[in-house]
């Protein structure tokens, strides 16, 4: 029991780290230019596919640093010669935009890395145990994980609270016109913000592609799920999408782990649930997946604001 | 927020008068002459009969996104719910007639689309209360959360949706009537004709009435909506309700023309394909969800014939058109229209012909790109087809040929932008 609970609660926290990394360009994106980017996903899938080709060339670190450059980049040029064009049709057309935009990415993966999974994996003296409990191997290659999400946070919260850019950022996010007025080019801010968001999706990308799968389902998986996050956490709000993240991470994962049936927990409540029945057979592993959309649903009937956001939506 | 691209077009126009008759008389005729042209051609009849499930789909989601101003990425659980309770009755049609008595017993399949009607109705009415207090990025996000779970549902529950597998139904049961036997694609066209048009007018005629204008400016300004007395979300749930009733005769009428419904269709594929063809076809225009439906239904279903490329075609005509046509090809129609009736038609023609040509260019370029881009990476022997003309990925013509046209293509764009500001 001790086991599950350790393991479920670590891999829960890389996962809610995984999801953190995308949530928060997704936020910082929204907070600024009001527009919730559809294909945020996309970009964290091209991040994974950029690392596995850069990788074969350069191996894993070099490709660590460099997919998530070249995805920022991309990033920044659709801000400027896409969605700065589609901005004067207002926000329906915005979603739109990004919304076509994941759909082409997601064919433009299938075409040209093909349709099914690639071998995108760790190098191998990753996969060796870094602790070994109960007799289960806990891998380097998650232990690195964990230290690069945050390495990155530290220098996210450094860049925010503590440079230049990072007051224009703050300062534009409530204050955009003002910003403008005081001389500084909001314009090519967004634009680098943009990228910035989309640098750490493909971040997420590199070092998730091994975890989970890197194919072209993964930004269809893990897109909505994200969504909820921002939603769940407050939109705007990066430190509720830190604690939304981690929440929806181990709320999953000890779902997974969990061996028991709708049945089992509401006879233990006391109620009097059918245990071979449809609804009572059910076991919370297959209830995982929906899991984030009923917090979701939840929280937007009982807190529309979500947990720390100031405005609702 | 401000709404250009859904805003409608103004037009004027007299309350009764013979013309407003003039394209449900063509529309009808077009419905009642299309056999004729395809007769024995049994492929063109399952084309059509998916075309007029689209059409009815996209306009009920246009009832939403294009009237009502709720971005939802969530419609295809009415039609998937729609879908299911049709097939439910079209089984329980099955049995009892099998039987011979029983209330469904006398129901003919014919009416399956108003039991999807009523469910998808019925469904928005449980569901929709907590969705509409907010329009906007709030509304798009739940509807999507609602999507992903009554999606994830339908592989929950086997006994009502059938896991993975779905439920499969019999159309050829129960009365018949109009000699309708519905065993043969061109039976299930008159079936689907009728609804279409039914729907469409229904949906035409909703826009006339009092709600139909109020859902407009809830649209526009709630705020006043609220001063003048009507909540908003009051009317946000009505229209909530009669666009998922809508949608579930969609449903209705794909469940009789399949006779196969899996819970994939709840989910956020068909959703986002009532989105394409909404916005494809124009939001602010009411038959702009028309066009648009034929429009990606034909691409969707014959360029697979040509190229493995084909949903990428889609997504970029997609895109092509949130940029650069924010009204969609309903509304370039309508504009082609309004220059026709003030006269301005031969004097703003070189001008979009000239477009036109460059958008044709730049679009054969792009097309021969992929194409070349798909032969390395699959790396097929044989060469890209583009237009009858065979391209070689190992040579250099073929590539010089996609610098040529979209260069070319980009030039006239420009000597075009320059004619139209002269004009201005």
């Amino acid at each position: 029991m001790l086991e599950l609970v350790i393991f479920s609660a670590l891999n829960g926290v890389l996962y809610g780290l995984l999801l953190f990394m995308l949530s928060s360009g997704l936020t910082l994106i929204f907070s600024m230019m009001g527009v919730l980017n559809f294909a945020h996903a996309s970009f964290y899938m091209l991040g994974a596919y950029f690392a596995y080709t850069l990788g074969m060339y350069t191996g894993f670190w070099p490709a660590l640093i460099l997919a998530p450059l070249l995805v920022g980049a991309l990033g920044a040029l659709v801000e400027r010669f896409g969605l700065r064009r589609v901005h004067a049709n207002g926000h329906v057309a915005e979603l739109l935009f990004t919304f076509g935009l994941a759909y082409v990415i997601d064919e433009l993966v299938q075409m040209i890395w093909g349709t099914v999974a690639v071998a995108y994996r760790e190098p191998s003296y990753m996969r060796e145990p870094l602790f070994t409990l109960f007799g289960t191997d806990y891998s380097i290659f998650r232990g690195v994980v964990i230290l690069i999400s945050i390495l990155m946070f530290i220098a996210l919260w450094y860049l925010l609270k503590k440079t230049r850019v990072g007051m224009m950022i703050r300062a534009a996010l409530t204050h955009g016109e003002m910003v403008g007025h005081l001389g500084h080019n909001v314009p090519r801010l967004f634009m680098g913000v943009f990228g910035f968001g989309c640098a750490l999706a493909a971040l997420a990308g590199v070092i998730g592609g091994p975890l989970l799968a890197t194919e072209p389902g993964m930004a269809a998986t893990l897109g909505p799920i994200v969504f909820v996050v921002v939603v769940v956490g407050g939109m705007g709000s990066l430190q509720g999408a830190f604690y939304a993240s981690l929440l929806i991470g181990l709320l999953q994962t000890f779902f997974v782990a969990i061996n028991a049936s709708l049945a089992d927990v509401f006879n233990a409540l006391g109620a009097n649930l059918d245990p071979y029945g449809e609804v009572g057979r059910i076991s919370l592993a297959t209830l995982a997946p929906m899991t984030p959309f009923i917090l979701l649903v939840l929280i937007l009937i009982f807190r529309p604001r979500g947990l720390m956001g100031e405005l609702e939506p | 927020m401000s709404q250009d691209i859904i805003a409608p077009m103004q037009r004027p126009k007299s309350r009764t008068s013979l013309r407003g008759l003039v394209p449900w008389v063509v529309f009808a005729a077009a419905l009642l002459l299309l056999p004729v042209f395809f007769s024995g051609n049994s492929t063109a009849f399952t084309l059509l009969n998916v075309i007029g499930i689209n059409i009815v789909f996209a306009l009920s989601y246009n009832m939403l996104l294009g009237q009502g101003g709720m971005l939802s990425f969530g419609h295809a659980v009415f039609f998937g719910l729609g879908s299911y309770a049709a097939m439910h009755a079209m089984i329980a049609i099955d049995e009892a007639s099998y039987a011979g008595e029983g209330f469904w017993a006398h129901v003919p399949v014919l009416g399956m689309p108003l039991v999807g009607m009523i469910a998808g109705g019925l469904v928005a009415l449980v569901l929709g209360w907590p969705f509409c207090r907010r329009a906007g990025t709030a509304f798009a996000m739940i509807t999507l959360g609602l999507g992903e779970m009554v999606a994830a549902a339908g592989q929950m529950f086997p006994s009502l949706f059938g896991g993975e597998a779905g439920i499969y139904g019999n159309r050829m049961v129960g009365p018949q009537w109009f000699g309708l036997e519905l065993a043969q694609s061109s039976d299930v066209y008159w079936f689907i004709a009728f609804w279409t048009f039914a729907a469409v007018f229904a949906m035409w005629a909703f826009t006339r009435t009092p709600l139909g204008r109020l859902s407009n400016a809830v649209r526009d300004n709630p705020d006043r909506l609220q001063f003048i007395g009507y909540p908003p979300r009051n009317v946000r749930f009505m229209i909530f309700i009669a666009s998922g009733a809508f949608g579930g005769l969609a449903g209705g009428m794909a469940a009789v023309n399949y006779e196969i419904i899996t819970p994939e269709a709840l989910g956020l594929i068909p959703s986002g394909l009532a989105l394409l063809m909404a916005a494809v076809g124009g939001l602010g225009v009411f038959y702009g969800p028309i066009v648009g439906a034929v429009v990606v239904t034909l691409m969707n279903s014959m360029l697979s014939d040509y190229t493995d490329a084909s949903i990428l075609y889609v997504g970029l005509v997609f895109l092509a058109i949130v940029m650069f046509a924010p009204r969609g090809l309903g509304g370039g129609i309508e504009q082609v229209r309004v220059a026709w009736r003030e006269g301005e038609l031969g004097q703003r023609l070189p001008g979009w012909l000239s477009g036109a040509l460059a958008v044709g260019m730049i679009i054969v370029g792009l097309v021969v790109l992929v194409e070349l881009t798909f032969q390395i990476t699959h790396g097929d022997d044989e060469f890209a087809h583009v237009f009858g003309v065979d391209f070689d990925a190992a040579s250099l013509w073929g590539w010089l040929t996609v610098v040529v046209l979209l260069v070319a293509g980009g030039l006239i764009k420009r000597a075009t932008n320059k004619l139209r500001e002269g004009q201005e």
